[in-house]
């Protein structure tokens, strides 16, 4: 153990490739290739622009986080805070010269990639957060500074975000930064009374909704109120998971999709897809997939002798959950539509930029988890 | 060292923290799950379903009709293979150049292809559009030459309505053409079954049996996505053909009936007067049917509209008529059974009759002299009858007629249209025209003029059932093997069974027979009106009586200038009837005629019976060798 941690403060490149995460790695590895056939589905069957795009990024981004996962997470905490701020920066370049698509300003053009920056902050902010209870002694983590400080590192980015609109990501994002709160360890009495605060709010926030946000809210309550219109996408998503049964319909037979009853089927709805080809058991499976990749960043972060790698991997994982809780509870019908990708699986080099990032830091948390950060 | 233990505490509270969220994930994915399950198995079957609803669409073709066959077998409505030319317009390049060469091509004219460019703009793109419904086999060849230069038009091949008899089955088929809004609107089965270019009866049988006769659809089943698009068939379901339909009528008699009436308007009813199976029905003149499958012109429906003889209407069941003397047989009936005559009793006609100072002519002026009820059948003496009924009173006489089916409808459940016309009384009269009745109107009562109004097929059936021996029948169309579904026709057949029972309809049937025999002498004695028409070989020979019936009241210069048929003005020549019954051996068929304005019954409506026992008699050699035939002896 001692003997161990010795040579942890300086691996080589094949002892790190030794103490890589395997476990983690195949899920990342079955996760992708599930995605690359779905996504093979989604166009018909045949090896078209979405699949090409998907499988370029998939192989790209996975390499990227084998690159990431050879820093040491040292190095990680230390430019959390510059990611973090140049991030922000990202989001105030998109709300200046942003390309505009159907309404939102979100994005940037990078010619091999429309980055997407509210996604990165859903890594950043975690980054960022937990570099800072990191660092905050526990005595001072319920005083007001350090409580205002950590509001305002969630505020900022939520409120660019928010008006570029994306109601459904800037509430990602502050889940992700609210859980690093939470377990840096302020009071769950605040936690309780802000969220008594927010419920009692909660009329008022409606009334400042955009019209297609409270349309959606109103679809969410009742799909069949305008089944062509707002509810088709819902009615439909539940058509087709329903119909999948206990085994599903079969890869590419899923008729919902193939006869393009499903909108957005690439992106936000592609569990839909996936839950009509396989059924209940595929999706079960699905989930068994995502559970093993959250017990098992969980469990990195318990190894892990820094803070900052224990928070970050907490907190990735739990962000991790909440993506897909978010995202499967919309295709469910159970939460109105907020767009909010499947991670790994859905269609968007952004959130899987993302994602891949995270488990990369996870997985240099893994290989330097002896290491300590002062 | 300070800090590492503050490192450890925070790592407790990190900990501790982390496991109250996994333990509210644990809760959360369990919930997933539960959601998962819900749809997936337990609402399976339901969103399996809506999947269904979505992604299959039915396409209807229209269903085939049944045939409809002689009581031989032969068809009389059947289908015919027609072609069609139709264009899809989502794989045509250019409509309007397609149209162009077309129009060459059909020789269609502009105003057609204006209506085909209209009604282009109501279908959705993937619909086919119909060019045209009855292309000609030179057409339907032409376009196949020139389909590679015609991307998007389809030749097809489909079914449609024939009637190879043309028009001796007009009347009583009616025919099919396309549904308006009020048939689809009045018949469920119809709404059901529609689609376009569906052919439902208007008129007739084809109407009143439009649920057995429509059929069952072919039903093509496509994968459609969600625009609507057909990506693929799944199943092409045959339908069924209508149900066929056999009838009581003999092709050759029903066209011997048209020869005979052709040129003028009648009717010539034939009926079995046991089974009361209809031989021949027939209303002329009558319409090609065939014209209105694909839309009659308008030149040709102005046509058969304006014609004086007035094809639409079917004489058989809607002319209404005075029986004249074919009401005869009826009053001296309702007299024998009333015991106001017997053979024996005589009246002296002096060719005219006063009663409270008005005067009732009989036909022949200079008057038949003393003549009993035989002889006052035979010449038709008015007179006579008109001092029976005075005699007798209009009210037992309506008794008599109302047993032998005057003023009621006859097969009303086939024939819409039909008509029951009347047959009056005493209470009639005061009910309906609130004034009270006269002696006099009795007395022309029983000549059948007056206020009496009888269909040709009532004065058939009348006929048939004193040819029968006094029997109560049934008239029927559809022969006791069709299996049919609508709920009317079928009680209609049912009770045509049930009350075929023969229920006498005398008191005493000695009284029959005196009506037959005088009947009989009136065709087949000397001096009868209608022995000019007698058939003297016993196998033929039938008994009948004349009728005569005035359109108007004839006045007193007329009856001194005693025209002829011919130098009176058309609309106001008498009616001809005649009714009879044969072979007077052993009776089986009764029929009766009628020739609008022909003139004399003698000399215009009974030469036809002639003709019609001749042909009736031989065929029913053939009736006899099918396995439904009986044999009566009552």
């Amino acid at each position: 153990m001692y003997q161990h941690t010795r040579l942890n403060s300086d691996q080589n490149l094949f002892q790190k490739i030794k103490n890589l995460d395997y476990i983690l790695l195949i899920c990342i590895i079955i996760l992708s290739s599930l995605s690359f056939f779905i996504m093979y589905s989604t166009d018909g069957g045949e090896f078209l622009y979405h699949t090409k795009s998907h499988l370029t990024k998939l192989i790209a981004f996975f390499i990227l986080m084998l690159v990431i996962s050879f820093f040491n997470i040292k190095f990680w905490h230390w430019c959390s805070y510059f990611l973090y701020g140049s991030i922000i920066l990202l989001l105030i370049w998109v709300s200046i010269y942003g390309m505009t698509v159907s309404g939102s300003q979100r994005w940037i053009n990078l010619y091999f990639l429309v980055l997407q920056p509210s996604e990165l902050m859903k890594i950043g902010i975690i980054l960022c957060l937990a570099k800072y209870y990191h660092r905050v002694s526990v005595e001072k983590i319920n005083s007001f500074i350090s409580i205002s400080v950590a509001l305002t590192i969630i505020l900022i980015p939520i409120i660019f975000v928010i008006s570029q609109p994306d109601l459904g990501t800037s509430i990602l994002i502050a889940t992700s930064g609210l859980i690093i709160l939470w377990l840096g360890g302020v009071k769950i009495k605040y936690f309780f009374v802000s969220f008594v605060a927010f419920l009692i709010s909660l009329p008022f926030i409606i009334t400042y909704l955009e019209p297609y946000q409270k349309l959606r809210i109103l679809t969410f309550l009742d799909p069949d109120r305008d089944p062509l219109g707002a509810g088709y996408q819902i009615i439909q998503s539940k058509i087709a998971i329903g119909s999948g049964g206990f085994s599903g319909k079969g890869f590419l037979q899923g008729t919902q999709s193939y006869l393009e009853f499903l909108p957005e089927k690439h992106t936000d709805f592609i569990f839909t897809l996936f839950s009509e080809e396989f059924g209940f058991i595929g999706s079960i499976g699905l989930l068994l997939l995502y559970t093993i990749i959250i017990l098992r960043i969980i469990q990195i972060g318990a190894i892990s002798r820094s803070s900052f790698a224990r928070l970050f991997c907490f907190g990735f994982a739990f962000a991790i959950f909440i993506y897909i809780t978010v995202n499967l509870s919309m295709v469910l019908g159970l939460l109105p539509i907020v767009g909010s990708p499947l991670p790994i699986m859905s269609y968007g080099g952004s959130s899987m930029l993302a994602t891949m990032i995270g488990f990369g830091i996870v997985m240099s948390a893994k290989v330097h988890n002896q290491q300590t950060i002062a | 060292m300070i800090k590492g233990n503050f490192g450890i505490r925070k790592s407790d509270i990190i900990n501790r923290r982390m496991f109250i969220i996994g333990t509210a994930k644990l809760i959360i994915f369990g919930g997933l799950i539960a959601r998962l399950f819900s749809l997936q198995i337990n609402n399976n079957k339901k969103y399996l379903t809506l999947s269904d609803k979505n992604r299959i669409r039915e396409w209807k073709l229209p269903p085939t009709r049944g045939n409809i066959t002689d009581y031989f077998g032969n068809i009389i409505a059947g289908n015919l293979k027609v072609y069609q030319l139709h264009i899809i317009p989502e794989q045509v390049e250019n409509f309007n150049y397609l149209l162009s060469r077309l129009k060459f091509i059909l020789k269609l004219s502009s105003k057609r292809v204006e209506k085909i460019k209209k009604k282009s703009k109501q279908l959705k793109p993937w619909e086919s559009l119909i060019v045209s419904e009855n292309l000609s086999w030179d057409e339907f060849s032409k376009i196949n030459n020139y389909l590679y230069e015609l991307v998007g038009v389809k030749p097809v091949m489909t079914i449609s309505r024939d009637y190879p008899f043309s028009d001796i089955y007009t009347h009583v088929l009616g025919y099919v053409s396309q549904p308006s809004e009020d048939d689809i609107l009045a018949n469920e089965v119809i709404q059901q079954k529609f689609v376009p270019g569906i052919k439902v009866g208007k008129l007739g049988l084809e109407k009143t049996l439009e649920n057995d006769l429509i059929g069952v659809n072919d039903i093509q089943r496509y994968e459609v996505n969600a625009y609507g698009k057909r990506i693929n068939q799944l199943e092409y379901q045959k339908g069924k053909q209508g149900s066929k339909i056999r009838i009581t009528l003999d092709t050759e008699v029903q066209k011997l009936s048209a020869e005979l009436l052709a040129g003028k308007a009648g009717s010539i009813s034939v009926m079995d007067i046991y089974t009361g199976e209809m031989i021949a029905m027939y209303s002329s003149p009558s319409y090609n049917p065939n014209s209105f499958l694909f839309g009659i012109s308008q030149d040709e429906w102005q046509l058969i509209r304006n014609n004086p003889l007035k094809p639409l209407i079917n004489k058989t069941l809607s002319g209404l008529y005075s029986p004249g003397s074919t009401i005869k047989p009826i009053v001296a009936l309702s007299a024998l059974e009333n015991g106001i005559i017997d053979t024996k009793f005589k009246v002296r006609c002096k060719g005219k009759m006063e009663l409270y100072g008005q005067t009732f002519h009989c036909w022949k002026e200079k008057g038949h002299g003393y003549v009993s009820l035989k002889n006052a059948m035979k010449q038709s003496c008015d007179t006579y009858f008109y001092e029976v009924a005075r005699k007798l009173g209009v009210d037992r006489l309506k008794i008599t007629a109302d047993k032998f089916g005057l003023g009621k409808k006859v097969l009303g459940e086939y024939f819409e249209n039909e008509k029951a016309g009347q047959f009056p009384d005493t209470k009639w009269k005061i009910n309906k025209l609130g004034k009270g009745w006269v002696l006099g109107e009795t007395l022309i009562t029983g000549i059948g003029q007056g206020y009496t109004q009888t269909t040709p097929i009532q004065l058939c059936l009348m006929t048939a059932q004193i040819a029968n021996g006094g029997y109560k029948i049934e008239p029927k169309i559809l022969t006791d093997d069709n299996q049919l579904t609508s709920e009317q026709v079928k009680k209609a057949m049912q009770d045509s069974k049930l009350n075929n029972s023969y229920d006498p309809l005398y008191d005493d049937q000695r009284n029959i027979r005196i009506v037959q025999e005088a009947m009989f002498s009136s065709t087949n004695e000397l001096r009868g009106t209608s022995y000019k028409s007698r058939i003297e070989d016993p196998k033929y020979q039938f008994a009948g009586k004349t009728g005569t019936s005035q359109v108007k009241r004839i006045s007193k210069r007329e009856r001194e200038l005693d025209l002829k048929t011919f130098e009176i003005p058309y609309e106001q020549r008498d009616h001809a009837l005649y009714v009879a019954f044969g072979p007077y051996k052993s009776p089986r068929y009764a029929v009766s005629i009628i020739v609008e304005h022909g003139g004399s019954g003698s000399s215009a409506a009974a030469p036809m019976a002639k003709e019609l026992f001749k042909l009736i008699v031989d065929r029913h050699e053939y009736r006899k060798q099918l396995p439904d035939y009986k044999e009566f002896n009552i």
